[in-house]
């Protein structure tokens, strides 16, 4: 039952008015920038856009600002932004083959066409705090060297050449779009795949942790691992041709998992994918991992009954946003509902309380 | 060869190259090589989104990524030309830069704009890409083998 209350008006204004002083924090300490966040807070602004499912890093920057650096709020902040945008259309597939590369490396061909590039990586830090970053200190350029020309071509190209891994059929059907319509159960692989990399990194890699530890193990490879720059090309309806109208950056992961083959197939490698915007390899890793371990059925694998393998748990409980809201409506007032808890329990007592009186009488 | 020739290949490649532009550069190079003409809007600029779309596998069958905000818009000249802009972000000024661009490069200030505008985007489109090629490059693994213990 719901019942209609009003008041606390005033204390909703002064507590937004305190909640923009703590924003703000000490005064006498230079105000952030959102160029300042753009640049040097640039990974956090990659995952409010992948979670957020909208790319513009200035936008990202302003709402991780708003949000005191909370990134769920701030992809709360985008999501709500992203509804109120007018869809011009829908991108040509991304070509993920012709990507410039910072960064593209396999863990399962040391020497392939293109090389291992390590990239701005984090990998083989030591993991201590660095004080001279708490100085102001002028960077050193980074060093170059001049590129080989040539393509990067993928690592799955050459496996698939020897047929030892499965084909992945190229086919140009529209895939549906969670965001235009509900997330129905089965969800094909399209709708999986949107779901995943729009989902929470953290529960996208607690899951895929519980496949490495052995619930629904898949026995994933990291066939390749890329982070770069993409085209995007649309068609332009009143032009009646593609063009480029701008350009993403986008991590790539593509698993190679063992597979024993089944009736109808026989042994050979199969895929897991994961693509999301931004530099993210963590969350890469992690959706190709959960996407391979979604594929049981279309592969005639077994159900374990492992979470990672059920699309209904997994693509109903990845979302942020979703869970936030769910989860965080049990703080506002259910006055009402308690009130007809609290009567319930009491009486309930009432009778419990009258038994054990007549439980001591006899 | 001439059948399969792309005759939008050319304005394909300068509007791409228009809509990478960095904020404010198209205004820049085209207000130092000629006055604006004047113009009427068909369609002024406009926020919004586009999906974007990706392959499973990268190859296979496509899905939807996630969006981007893309700036549009679309203009006659007075003297009947019509530009579009189709541009990352949401940048109104640089739309109506690039739509106007797009416009005088069917007009007789074609080869200027060529030369004063298009040609130094593209110039500095390609020394960016090649200055973080160079530091990819650098970080690339040279492997060697260690002598190995036996004889």
């Amino acid at each position: 039952m719901y019942v209609a209350v009003k008041g606390g008006e005033r204390a909703i204004e002064n507590a937004h008015a305190w909640l923009a002083e703590e924003r703000r924090g000490d005064t006498s300490i230079a105000e952030l920038s959102v160029a300042q966040i753009r640049e040097q807070l640039s990974l956090a602004v990659d995952r409010v856009m992948a979670e957020g499912s909208l790319y513009d890093p200035d936008l990202a920057a302003l709402a991780i600002k708003q949000a005191r650096g909370d990134l769920i709020e701030a992809i709360f902040l985008i999501r709500a932004y992203r509804t109120t945008l007018p869809r011009f259309g829908a991108s040509e597939p991304v070509d993920t083959g012709a990507m410039a590369c910072d960064r593209r490396i396999s863990a399962t061909f040391k020497d392939l066409p293109g090389g291992q590039v390590l990239g701005p990586t984090f990998d083989y830090t030591h993991r201590l705090l660095d004080f001279k970053l708490v100085a102001d200190g002028e960077v050193p350029d980074a060093p170059t060297r001049d590129p080989e020309p040539g393509d990067v071509p993928h690592v799955t190209d050459f496996l698939n050449r020897e047929g030892l891994i499965e084909e992945a059929p190229q086919d140009d059907t529209p895939p549906s779009d969670l965001t235009r319509q509900p997330l129905e159960m089965p969800a094909e692989r399209a709708l999986r795949l949107q779901a995943l990399t729009r989902a929470d990194e953290g529960f996208t890699l607690g899951l895929a942790y519980s496949t490495q530890r052995g619930y629904a193990r898949n026995h994933a490879f990291v066939g390749e691992l890329r982070i770069g720059a993409v085209p995007v090309e649309m068609d332009i309806p009143e032009l009646g041709f593609a063009v480029e109208i701008g350009e993403v950056t986008l991590t790539e992961c593509e698993t190679i998992n063992q597979f024993k083959g089944s009736k109808t197939q026989p042994p050979q490698f199969t895929r897991g994918y994961g693509l999301v915007f931004g530099q993210s390899e963590r969350k890469a890793i992690s959706m190709a991992l959960v996407d391979r371990a979604l594929r049981w059925e279309e592969l005639g694998e077994d159900f374990e009954g492992a979470p990672a393998q059920d699309a209904e748990f997994v693509l109903y409980h990845a979302d942020n946003i979703q869970a936030t809201g769910f989860l965080e409506h049990i703080k506002l007032p259910h006055y009402v509902d308690f009130q007809s808890e609290l009567e319930l329990v009491r009486k309930l007592r009432r009778e419990a309380g009258a038994d054990q009186v007549q439980e001591a009488a006899e | 060869m001439k059948d399969t020739f792309d005759q939008n290949a050319p304005r394909k490649a300068w509007m791409g190259l228009l809509a990478k532009a960095p904020e404010g550069r198209i205004a820049a190079l085209l207000d130092a090589t000629i006055a604006r003409p004047g113009f009427t809007w068909l369609r002024a600029p406009e926020i919004g989104s586009t999906m974007v779309r990706a392959r499973a596998g990268a190859v296979g069958a496509p899905f939807n990524l996630g969006e981007m905000t893309v700036t549009r818009c679309a203009l006659t000249l007075e003297t009947g030309e019509v530009g579009h802009a189709y541009i990352q972000g949401r940048r109104k000024a640089d739309a109506e830069a690039a739509a106007l661009v797009d416009a005088l490069m069917q007009t007789g200030a074609a080869d200027r704009l060529r030369k004063a505008v298009l040609e130094p985007l593209e110039a500095e489109s390609a020394a960016a890409k090649a200055a973080r090629a160079a530091k990819a490059a650098a970080t690339k693994v040279d492997f060697f083998t260690m002598v190995r213990g036996e004889d």
